[in-house]
């Protein structure tokens, strides 16, 4: 594929470009088409329950395909070409991290593939994002609210990057070598989609009355789901305990400190607004959503499950 | 004020019920040109590669990381305000580089130059 690529010594110098297709060996970890955990050690670790492992890898995977899926939903409809090519970008990073996670999911424990018609060419990851539905899905309910204006999409990437970096953060210690790159890699991606976010925060906050007061609505209407974020499934328990997880009470301390930092820069006080409560006390993590998901994943979901043989 | 708005998308703004901030200094309709430059990886210069819009400084740094190094070109970036830039004029073309059209001798091709020195 390089052979149409013609790059000579004198002028690799004065091109950014230059070199960029001449090696592979660059790219991060994840990006083979062919297999998402290429040259990477499956192995489930010793005194691991592979299907508590598989159902973390589902929590976290759901949450970052659910989320990304809506950020993409700002293509083409963000206020300026920049910021529109910054969401795009975030929901691709999520995406990648979705698809690794669904593949460590299945590869640990291949019964919660959804089975599909014979001959279907979906590898198990696609088979997981696109034939579950809405009640399997076991991402956190922040991730699924449906969009708001610019404002709202600033607080949502602040508030679920903020959280999940702190957890990311930990993850990285994980003793299954899937989920422990799959953190090393987030890491970094995170802290720009926070970074990103936390400027937008800031500048709405001090700019105008009317970007001021946008962003408050935003927060206030986020924030009853903020909670759950830190609720411990014992999915999540068990992961932890084995040494594979991270319980997610475990990081609050460290998620509230940074956006402590982001609220007082912004000159915006803490919101007073009661959680929201689950259905009969189960939340996202039990694969209680709401409406909203259903609808978008009857979107996300249509074209893969009319033409399950389909060949992309 | 009206060529903000973003009609019929999750970005639209309202036109009508907004403060207008009459009396104050209106905003600038447009964000300032920032020029980007990106140093790539094998890359020993600074290579212009295009421009964005952008607020601040800082904003333009992160637009054009996520307009111009998505694809991995990059490992560093310079942004610079397109009005602090001060360029030739095509008027003035003739007299500023005809004159160095035939002086060849300037050119360091009548000399070997050894094989250890890099970047020549």
């Amino acid at each position: 594929m390089n052979d149409h690529i013609h790059t000579t010594p004198e002028d690799e110098h004065d091109s950014a470009y230059s070199g960029l297709l001449v090696n592979d060996a660059h790219w991060a970890f994840g990006t083979d088409f062919e297999d998402p955990l290429a040259g990477v050690d499956t192995t489930i670790p010793q005194g691991v329950d592979a299907p508590t492992l598989a159902a973390y890898a589902l929590m976290l995977g759901d949450d970052s395909l659910v989320m990304s899926h809506r950020i993409s939903e700002w293509t083409s409809n963000a206020p300026d070409l920049e910021d529109d090519i910054a969401l795009s970008n975030i929901a691709l990073d999520l995406l990648g991290q979705a698809r690794l996670l669904l593949a460590r999911a299945a590869k640990a424990d291949g019964s919660v593939v959804p089975v599909l018609p014979e001959g279907s060419p979906a590898p198990p990851e696609d088979a997981l994002a696109f034939f579950r539905d809405a009640h399997q899905f076991r991402n956190v309910r922040f991730a699924e609210v449906v969009n708001g204006d610019f404002a709202e999409a600033t607080v949502r990437v602040l508030l679920f990057s903020v959280w999940r970096l702190a957890v990311f953060e930990r993850l990285r210690a994980s003793r299954d070598h899937v989920l422990a790159a799959v953190a090393a890699k987030g890491v970094k991606e995170l802290a720009y989609h926070r970074d990103y976010s936390a400027r937008w925060f800031v500048t709405l906050a001090r700019g105008t009355d009317e970007s001021r007061r946008r962003l408050l609505a935003a927060l206030d209407a986020l924030w009853p789901l903020w909670p759950e974020l830190f609720d411990t499934h014992e999915v999540e328990a068990s992961a932890a305990a084995a040494g594979v997880g991270v319980d997610p009470a475990s990081v609050r301390e460290a998620a509230e400190g940074v956006l402590a930092q982001v609220l007082e820069a912004a000159d915006v006080p803490r919101p007073e607004v009661a959680r929201r409560a689950g259905v009969l006390g189960r939340t996202g993590r039990d694969g209680m959503h709401g409406e909203p998901l259903s609808r978008m994943l009857a979107e996300m979901q249509s074209v893969a499950r009319a033409h399950p043989r389909g060949q992309w | 004020m009206s060529n903000l708005s973003a009609e019929g998308g999750h970005g639209a703004v309202p036109l009508t019920g907004v403060p207008t901030g009459e009396g104050v200094r209106p905003p600038e309709p447009e964000w300032p040109l920032y020029e980007v430059f990106v140093r790539g990886k094998r890359g020993l210069n600074h290579v212009h590669v295009g421009s964005l819009h952008a607020a601040d400084d800082r904003m333009a740094l992160l637009h054009a990381r996520d307009v111009y190094t998505r694809r991995n070109e990059g490992v560093s970036i310079w942004v610079v305000r397109a009005d602090a830039i001060t360029a030739s004029s095509p008027d003035e073309k003739d007299p500023m580089f005809a004159p160095s059209g035939d002086k060849v001798y300037r050119h360091p091709t009548f000399y070997d130059i050894p094989d250890n020195v890099p970047h020549m």
